[in-house]
């Protein structure tokens, strides 16, 4: 079982890649505004 | 006074630089050409291994015709070739008008779209001439997984670059989900494919037994979630939106719903190792998971569902919303399904029985399939400037989908809980109710060939597409594409004050990409790091040595028996039940697969369980059985093996895999290896003994690659080597 010592981190580091994606996307203020994007892709083509 | 006027003074993103751009959709229309060629292929093998399991001289006696190669073939084109090539014809097409840019660079395109072709076809060749990993969803060998491996970062390099010059500042919830797929398939590709070579074609992991089992089904399970799911899901929230002509009925729940999944899938993969000899925290961990994802799950299926709202009228006039809510309302039951069968009590049922297979059909052609038509009946005509042939041809296809997979589906639940209960069922004297296996297969046989009527339907469904698709691009043409307008973005630290956050954050902000790219590097790193000691020290080995290692000959048998695909339909972990105790012997232990490299504990039992088959049988029962198991078990519908009696072992070649598997930790000595060869001639010339003995008159017998098979079958549950 001394496969969990790879993996555990691992997952917990996948985990946290994303967590800091959120943060970036958070501070990036991607979610001020959640109406227009899903407005804003039926325009163009 | 003021210097530079850009940097005090607030700008806004109407200040970009005006920049003209065009969309590569030739890239688009070539993924579309190899979605449907190699869907075609995918569902042909499929329809050919399920009729073969209702008929098995389908298997035709020949090797790369017999189930066991042509099942892994099967499920690596419809996952890698089919769905694979569906996203990333979704994901090129919708990237870019998601991010209002080019993608990053053509070149970078064309070699993803030429090596992931190449990789396919060298893929199903190497798989048919018995080339695999024994490894589910991952058989491909070290060179392709290699070859993967670069592809996929010339795809992630494209991608992000494309992101990085996007000229739309938010990131569309698609392109999250799109993001996901790429960062994590690529850890899981490359942590779960970890090998060392033998030869050219073929390896050894550098995980055995139970860790090899962890991290395949973490792979495995994470397959499913980030090939099967995640691009799918971020393909339906751009194109249902786009066909209904409305917005997602709640953006808002599209977020959540990403950030969810994502947190929680990487957790879920030891729900495929239920009741067996994996330790019982862990496999509650998976259960754990598996239920919490139920709810962001059908939080997904509900959001696109709702999108329709005020919309269902027009399901009666335009096909591709049908496909589209048919496809999730398939994936709100493979996800109710999925939970379900992640309990303990539910599993030890449907483990191992046809259960599991219609539950991945319910998700692969009930949502991926539909989905992927979905999108192609939305793109080709846009693609070719054209509208769709006919409707009718369309309408036609959705119904023998449907009840194609409807059909699928109802059969294979029925195969899998009778099989279940009757390997359950004790009479009155608390003796198996069927105690031949064999019992338990000849009932459900009906039912392999209702199977195949699905399948049948669903494939006609295939073909009818085709014909409509040829007919929709034979009328259309390709047009220039539209120069388009766009404003460069202006970068988050110059908008503004009423924009800017403290001053670490804009420190942040400022170099997003390098940001993640040092992350993903970080992850990468720390995961080597926490390799190398696996591989290394002794002790990360579960140590019994009263355990013997394969011999020569037996590991050799092993190889055969990997390269044939026995693990397709046999399992080798007897799970802690009674009625698998009372029919194969006591449950497994750790200790019995430590030296197995790859792991091969199965997920399906179409034939018996073989942990304990060794030394129940006499060797000339297994002569006899490999080259007709008809001569033994009369209503068996198990593949003759007629080559295994007649192809030569190449004993030469066991030193330098007794050497690749002690350099892995296997405790071999330096003259086991160097008389590897001999060693196993030895013991080959015994079991041919034993065979003339029964009356095998070959008279070049003693090399025959049947002798290692024997001596590995016989192994089997054994500490060590009996050798009377």
């Amino acid at each position: 079982m001394s496969i969990l010592i790879l993996f555990v981190p691992m997952a917990i580091g996948i985990s946290l890649v994303f967590l800091l994606a959120f943060i970036w996307a958070a501070r990036q203020r991607q979610f001020e505004d959640l109406e227009t994007p899903a407005h804003r892709i039926l325009f163009d083509d | 006074m003021i210097a530079n006027p850009s940097i005090n003074q607030p700008l806004s993103d109407q200040d970009g630089v005006m920049e003209t751009f065009t969309y590569d959709d030739r890239i688009v229309r070539w993924f579309a050409y190899a979605t449907m060629a190699w869907g075609l292929i995918a569902f042909l093998a499929g329809l050919i291994i399920a009729f073969q399991l209702a008929f098995w001289p389908l298997n035709l006696d020949m090797p790369w015709m017999t189930f066991g190669r042509l099942r892994p073939l099967h499920t690596n084109a419809a996952i890698f070739a089919f769905a694979c090539n569906a996203v990333f014809m979704g994901i090129y097409h919708s990237t870019q008008r998601l991010l209002k840019a080019r993608m990053y660079s053509d070149w970078l395109s064309q070699i993803h779209f030429w090596g992931w072709q190449l990789i396919i076809v060298v893929g199903a060749i190497t798989l048919l001439m018995g080339y695999t990993t024994g490894k589910e969803y991952a058989e491909l060998e070290w060179p392709i997984d290699i070859a993967i491996t670069v592809v996929w970062v010339a795809f992630a390099v494209n991608f992000f670059g494309t992101l990085f010059k996007r000229r739309e500042r938010h990131i569309y919830v698609a392109i999250w989900f799109y993001i996901a797929t790429i960062v994590t398939v690529a850890i899981l590709h490359i942590v779960n494919s970890l090998a060392l070579p033998v030869s050219f074609l073929q390896s050894y992991p550098v995980y055995a037994g139970v860790q090899d089992a962890l991290v395949q089904w973490w792979y495995g399970h994470n397959a499913v979630a980030f090939v099967l799911t995640t691009p799918f899901l971020g393909l339906m929230y751009y194109y249902v939106p786009k066909a209904a002509n409305r917005p997602v009925y709640s953006y808002r729940l599209s977020i959540i719903h990403f950030w969810a999944l994502v947190f929680m899938y990487i957790w879920a993969g030891p729900h495929h190792l239920l009741n067996t000899a994996l330790p019982e925290w862990a496999q509650t961990v998976g259960i754990v998971f598996s239920i919490m994802l139920w709810a962001p799950s059908w939080g997904g299926m509900i959001n696109g569902l709702l999108t329709l709202r005020g919309a269902w009228d027009r399901l009666r006039t335009e096909p591709v919303l049908k496909y589209f809510v048919a496809a999730l309302t398939f994936y709100g039951m493979a996800t109710f399904e999925g939970p379900l069968l992640s309990i303990r009590a539910v599993n030890a049922l449907s483990h191992y029985t046809d259960w599991t297979i219609a539950h991945v059909h319910g998700g692969t052609l009930g949502w991926n399939g539909l989905l992927t038509f979905a999108i192609l009946y939305y793109l080709v005509p846009r693609l070719w400037n054209t509208k769709l042939y006919s409707n009718k041809l369309a309408d036609a296809h959705f119904w023998l989908a449907v009840s194609g997979t409807g059909i699928y589906m109802l059969s294979m639940w029925a195969a899998g809980i009778t099989q279940g209960l009757m390997w359950q069922a004790l009479n009155a004297e608390g003796q198996l109710t069927y105690p031949d296996f064999i019992v338990t297969v000849t009932r459900i046989v009906p039912l392999y060939w209702v199977r195949g009527i699905g399948g049948t339907l669903f494939l006609l469904g295939f073909l009818v597409m085709l014909w409509n698709m040829y007919k929709t691009i034979q009328s259309g043409q390709i047009e220039t594409p539209k120069v388009r307008q766009g404003r460069r973005l202006v970068p988050l630290d110059r908008l503004g004050a009423d924009h800017m956050g403290d001053q670490p954050h804009r420190v942040l902000e400022g170099l997003p990409m390098l940001f993640s790219v040092l992350t993903v590097i970080a992850v990468l790193i720390g995961s080597v790091i926490s390799i190398i000691p696996a591989l290394t020290v002794q002790e990360f080995l579960p140590a019994d040595k009263t355990y013997r290692p394969y011999t020569p000959l037996e590991l050799a048998g092993r190889d055969i028996y990997v390269r044939e695909g026995c693990y397709t339909c046999h399992s080798q972990m007897i799970r802690v039940s009674l009625d698998e105790t009372m029919r194969y012997g006591p449950p497994s232990k750790l200790a019995e697969s430590q030296y197995d490299r790859p792991f091969q504990w199965g997920s399906k039992r179409t034939g018996p369980d073989l942990a304990r088959v060794g030394q129940k049988y006499p060797d000339m029962w297994h002569y006899r059985h490999m080259n007709n198991p008809r001569d033994i078990v009369p209503q068996s519908i198990m593949p003759n093996y007629p080559w295994l009696l007649s192809d030569s072992l190449d004993f030469e070649a066991l030193g330098n895999k007794l050497q690749v598997m002690q350099t892995l930790g296997v405790p071999y000595s330096d003259a086991e290896i160097i008389g590897a060869s001999q060693q196993a001639q030895e013991q080959a010339a015994g079991v041919a003994a034993r065979l003339r003995e029964g009356g095998v008159t070959d008279p070049d017998l003693e090399t025959k690659e049947i002798l290692a098979l024997i001596a590995y079958l016989q192994r089997m549950g054994q500490k060590e080597s009996v050798q009377p």
